[in-house]
């Protein structure tokens, strides 16, 4: 871990820690984020993500530990330079796109002729100056995101958390805000990203740390992880019926290739070559018929289940995103 | 001057997005129309309006205020907009300042209305101004205090107005508003003196009318020291509960 003094380091965490009650929901974790990377916090619902969010952010106060931003770790001076788009829009509904920029700005101190320049200018990258003077409620879901994230942005901030930025919109949104977000790391701007969509981590992030159950399972370069996974060869078979009612002797013949069962879809890895015929015939023997059979790429949802021991239809971080097919 | 960019901003859009509502303007004008219209009817048409105007005005600030803030704040908390406030580099006393600001000016609006219409029925030439005018100032302080009070309790819009109610209907007959201190029953009188309306209504009493039962600066002290504890105790709950 780099020091506060070091300046290449954006936050710094350490052994950080929040509990609610009786319950931890984020239990003595550490990590730093480079100056200028994209860093992905991953893990599943509950995992610990947003109250480590809120900490960094001072939307909750710290149980036990450290936390410095640009060397500070006074919770004023820290929101001066971060920006933060929530999970759930945090807008004023009856105010208009412009209006609910122009008042953020204020929030830090821009004056008027400034705050609308810099309104109008953001409206306009983000493609939304023909509704510059709609009311926020009337936006659509993407357009709200979009907002949000201008809004977080109005006051030119030099670390930028996104909570679940494209959870819940449509793709064509979604893949506008993440060239977006590409376009502001590249501008200089530091991002903590914490999503679901594994598949969209694989793409922005750098590097990733997966965190569950409040704690840092893993943090590595998502370059170095998706190689480690790659050791692997994985197939996917979908059968004609649900194999995790099956009992026996089947189960028992494929427990060497670490199967992931997921109703009638089955995963099997391995380190070595394999033949697809020779799995057919396997379920075939135990009269299932094969719908499907593809060899999958290895990508980061892979990393995710080998972590955290959660399958893909188990937990919402795997339901959209497969790996990409060969 | 940062901080005041964004306090004169954020008591801006309240008054712009919550006072200036034609149903907040109109509670502003038809609450009290509505009282000083219950007074002259049971009074049959011969109202003493400086008996009652100290009550009157008393009543429509405090109906006013506590209303909107409760509703305001908790509404804010409800769909997270109040985190955005929370996001942003100022203190915590600026904004709530800032947040209490639109409510004071309202409650101050709030007591306008009673005082127009004793200006058209009867010579207020005798009311001492110095007194009055930050004595309504004062009231409207206190209970925009009491509203961001009730509004940090509360969860749900709902709440807070049951819990604005819990406060605020005892009030109409504990703190000397329409009837007298002395004729409240001697058991319940304790509850009077540590009700703040009591101290306000009595300083417009003294204004208006000049029949006061405590001394003003001492009332104006009361309402002080009543403002500044339900901030503190608002602004500790605040770090508490929203703060987790």
């Amino acid at each position: 871990m780099g020091t506060s003094q070091d300046n290449n380091i954006a936050i710094e965490v350490k052994k950080l820690t929040k509990r609610y009650g009786e319950l931890t929901a984020v239990d003595e974790i550490s990590f730093d984020v480079k100056r200028g990377e994209i860093f992905g916090f991953l893990g599943p619902n509950g995992a610990g993500k947003t109250s480590t969010i809120n900490m960094l952010t001072g939307l909750c106060s710290i149980s036990s530990g450290e936390l410095k931003i640009n060397g500070q770790s006074s919770v004023k001076k820290i929101q001066e330079m971060i920006g933060v788009v929530p999970s759930e829009s945090n807008l004023y509904p009856e105010l208009s796109g412009f209006e609910n920029l122009c008042f953020c700005a204020s929030l830090y101190g821009m004056r008027r002729r400034e705050r609308e320049r810099e309104a109008g200018r953001l409206l306009e990258m983000f493609n939304l100056s023909e509704a510059a003077d709609r009311p926020f409620r009337a936006y659509s879901k993407g357009m709200k995101r979009k907002l949000a994230i201008a809004a977080a942005i109005i006051h030119r901030p030099d670390i930028l958390f996104l909570d679940e930025p494209t959870t819940g919109i449509d793709v064509a949104s979604a893949r506008q805000i993440r060239r977006l977000i590409s376009e502001m790391n590249k501008a200089g701007t530091t991002i903590f990203l914490t999503t679901h969509y594994l598949e969209e981590a694989e793409r922005l992030c750098e590097r990733v740390a997966f965190i569950v159950r409040g704690k840092i399972k893993q943090l590595a370069e998502t370059e170095q992880l998706l190689k480690g996974a790659r050791k692997d060869n994985v197939l996917e078979f979908l059968l004609d019926r649900d194999i995790t009612l099956e009992k026996g002797p089947l189960l028992e013949g494929l427990s060497d290739y670490r199967p992931v069962f997921d109703k009638d879809k089955v995963r099997i890895h391995t380190p070595c070559e394999m033949d697809i015929k020779y799995f057919v015939d396997i379920f075939d023997e135990w009269r299932y018929r094969v719908y499907e059979a593809k060899l999958i790429r290895p990508a980061l949802e892979d990393v995710f289940v080998e972590i955290t021991g959660i399958g893909p239809g188990e937990a919402e971080a795997g339901k959209n995103k497969g790996g990409r097919e060969n | 001057m940062k901080k005041w960019i964004a306090f004169i901003n954020i008591l801006l859009k309240d008054i712009k997005t919550y006072y200036l509502k034609p149903p907040n303007i109109s509670w502003g004008i038809i609450f009290p129309f509505s009282w000083t219209l219950m007074f002259f009817l049971r009074s049959g048409g011969s109202v003493d309006i400086p008996d009652f105007l100290p009550g009157l005005v008393s009543l429509s600030i405090l109906f006013g205020t506590t209303s909107m803030l409760a509703v305001t704040i908790t509404f804010e908390k409800k769909q997270a907009s109040f985190d955005r406030l929370l996001l942003a580099p100022i203190s915590l006393n600026t904004l709530m300042f800032a947040k209490t600001g639109g409510a004071v000016i309202f409650g101050i609006f709030n007591a306008l209305f009673p005082l127009l219409i004793a200006v058209v029925f009867t010579d207020i030439s005798g009311i001492s101004w110095f007194p009055a005018l930050p004595g309504i100032f004062f009231i409207s302080v206190t209970s925009a205090f009491l509203g961001l009070f009730i509004s940090v309790s509360a969860r749900e819009v709902f709440e807070a107005q049951t819990f604005s109610n819990f406060f605020r209907f005892p009030m109409i007959f504990l703190c000397g508003l329409f009837i007298p201190l002395s004729e409240i029953p001697g058991f319940i009188r304790p509850l009077s003196y540590i009700l703040p309306l009591t101290y306000g209504a009595d300083i417009l009493r003294y204004a208006i009318g000049g029949n006061n039962i405590f001394d003003v600066w001492f009332s104006f002290l009361v309402l002080l020291l009543y403002s500044g504890g339900l901030f503190m105790i608002s602004i500790k709950n605040i770090r508490k509960k929203w703060i987790l």
